[in-house]
């Protein structure tokens, strides 16, 4: 017999941005970490810029689909998450790096990830090329059978963002992803960064300001849970003006949230 | 040439390179191009019939094998045991293990036998130490990244659920023998309790229901029971078909909420 097809079977699979969020607000605990926040992201790479407890983690946890948002709507890929409780067909298509990644200490690189790729449903088949090809571009092709005890702070960072990439996500998420890294490494990781950039939509969550001012397209600057500006690094050098700092960006950085701040109260 | 595939004897000859028309080998090699049944055939009738070809052949795999990447290794069996084991739940297995030990020491260390077993009154509690630890931020250690994952739900805590079970009854079965606390009074309890922590567990988080069902159950059962130095009643075995209800009810939410499996972690 011939199968009906439903409507939702045939509903084209575009969308115009990789992230959306309207009026969205997250709990933190009992505190709203994101309040009513209005976010429309594409592909490139989105420096997502704060002081401590703006609620950078807890936005990025969010767009992981970890927290429940607690208000508004938050659409990924095209799939409406808040609310809805099958998220397994879009978790397959994000990869998370966890500001806290915890990490077994007995297993090695290559079984940590193959443990991993198992977990975001990889076809068996398709493992062990992807986990050979995320452990390559990550640059830990010798260690890879090393047990991840025996590895370096930085090293074992890495090894977190190769989970991350493993599934060849088109929503990448990464939480402070340069913390440990040498500065040589940290130069690999934007070459990364920008190679991903062309066909996934990557939002880093820093407090570095110099790595979003040199491998993103585009910077967001949280506040007190509040998006208080978004553009180009560019355009953030030119708000900078003469305040504090070593760098435009930095100057800029300070400038917008004592803006923000002096206009709340 | 439609289905007819190469005649062992032609096969022969083409693998002993012998002679005949030119279109009949091109028609032999261009079948043998889209043919994997025939060229395993050929493969068999070169070893038979041309010796020099094989060992020509061996040569040849021997000197390059050196020079060829090597493919990746497969992952070690103990780690495939983590698909159903999870890796924070083996140290929580070894100390279930000794629970257990100490229970039935003290059991077998009552000559008077005037309490009732230690084992049998921990033994419906016991698999929740496990259990406890499939699902939980501070024990295990990528809980971020599992709770992340297209796998986190209801089939994933199963699996952790059912290896734990697969440690823990045998060994409580064991225990059970020595210590004279037949599995028809303990089982079902036991499989009720774990199915409880699993369906309370979506509501408040897995760890926080096994502490307090294994702290009600000591609480209301094995402290009065010590005290009364008795059997309680809900271990008698004329009371399954209440633990077997219990099995099915909670069995039946769990399903009803499947979905709300993958929302775990916001649901604490």
């Amino acid at each position: 017999m011939v199968r009906a097809i439903g409507p939702d079977e045939t509903i084209p699979t575009r969308y115009g941005y990789a992230v959306e969020a309207e009026r969205l607000t997250v709990r933190a605990g009992r505190r709203l970490a994101v309040d009513g926040l209005e976010l429309a992201l594409g592909y490139g790479v989105h420096g997502l810029l704060g002081p401590n407890g703006a609620g950078k983690t807890t936005l990025i946890r969010a767009l992981a689909t970890v927290l429940r948002p607690a208000g508004g709507s938050l659409t990924l890929l095209g799939e409406r998450v808040d609310g809805r409780l099958d998220l397994r067909a879009v978790r397959r298509r994000i990869g998370y790096l966890p500001q806290e990644f915890g990490y077994y200490r007995r297993f090695t690189v290559r079984e940590f990830l193959e443990y991993l790729a198992w977990l975001k449903e990889l076809p068996a088949q398709d493992v062990p090329g992807a986990v050979q090809r995320a452990i390559d571009r990550i640059g830990l092709s010798d260690r890879a059978d090393h047990k991840l005890r025996t590895l370096s702070g930085g090293m074992r960072r890495r090894v977190g963002i190769a989970q991350a990439i493993v599934n060849d996500p088109e929503l990448l998420l990464l939480d402070e992803p340069t913390a440990g890294l040498d500065p040589d490494q940290r130069l690999q990781f934007r070459a990364l960064l920008r190679e991903l950039a062309a066909d996934t939509c990557v939002v880093v969550a820093t407090h570095l300001v110099e790595d979003v001012a040199a491998a993103c397209t585009d910077v967001l600057l949280l506040d007190e849970g509040q998006l208080v500006f978004q553009g180009t690094p560019a355009d953030l050098a030119d708000a900078g003006g003469e305040g504090e700092g070593d760098s435009p960006a930095e100057r800029g950085y300070a400038e917008l949230i004592r803006r923000h701040r002096a206009g709340r109260r | 040439m439609t289905g007819a595939h190469i005649s062992p004897p032609l096969l022969a000859r083409y693998a002993a390179g012998g002679s005949g028309p030119a279109d009949l080998w091109w028609a032999v090699e261009a079948h043998l191009e889209t043919c994997g049944e025939c060229r395993d055939r050929l493969g068999e009738a070169v070893t038979r019939h041309s010796p020099a070809t094989a060992a020509l052949v061996e040569t040849v795999r021997v000197a390059l094998a050196d020079r060829l990447p090597q493919p990746a290794t497969r992952p070690a069996r103990h780690r495939r045991l983590a698909r159903w084991a999870a890796p924070a739940m083996l140290p929580r297995l070894a100390a279930t293990g000794l629970v257990v030990l100490a229970a039935l020491g003290l059991d077998l260390a009552d000559s008077t036998g005037r309490f009732p077993s230690l084992v049998l009154l921990l033994a419906p509690v016991v698999p929740l130490l496990p259990v406890a630890a499939a699902w939980s931020r501070g024990l295990d250690p990528a809980y971020e990244l599992v709770i992340a994952s297209p796998r986190a739900g209801l089939e994933l805590v199963l699996r952790r659920t059912a290896a734990a079970l697969l440690v823990v009854i045998p060994m409580l079965a064991g225990a059970g023998v020595l210590a004279g606390a037949s599995p028809a009074r303990w089982l079902l309890p036991c499989l009720a309790f774990t199915a409880g922590a699993l369906a309370l567990g979506e509501l408040v988080g897995l760890y926080r229901a096994a502490t307090a069902l294994a702290l009600g159950w000591a609480a209301v059962v094995v402290a009065p029971s010590l005290v009364r130095a008795r059997v309680p009643v809900l271990l008698e075995p004329a009371v399954w078909p209440g633990w077997a209800a219990a099995v099915v009810v909670v069995g039946l939410v769990m399903v009803l909420r499947r979905r709300a499996y993958a929302g775990l972690a916001s649901a604490r």
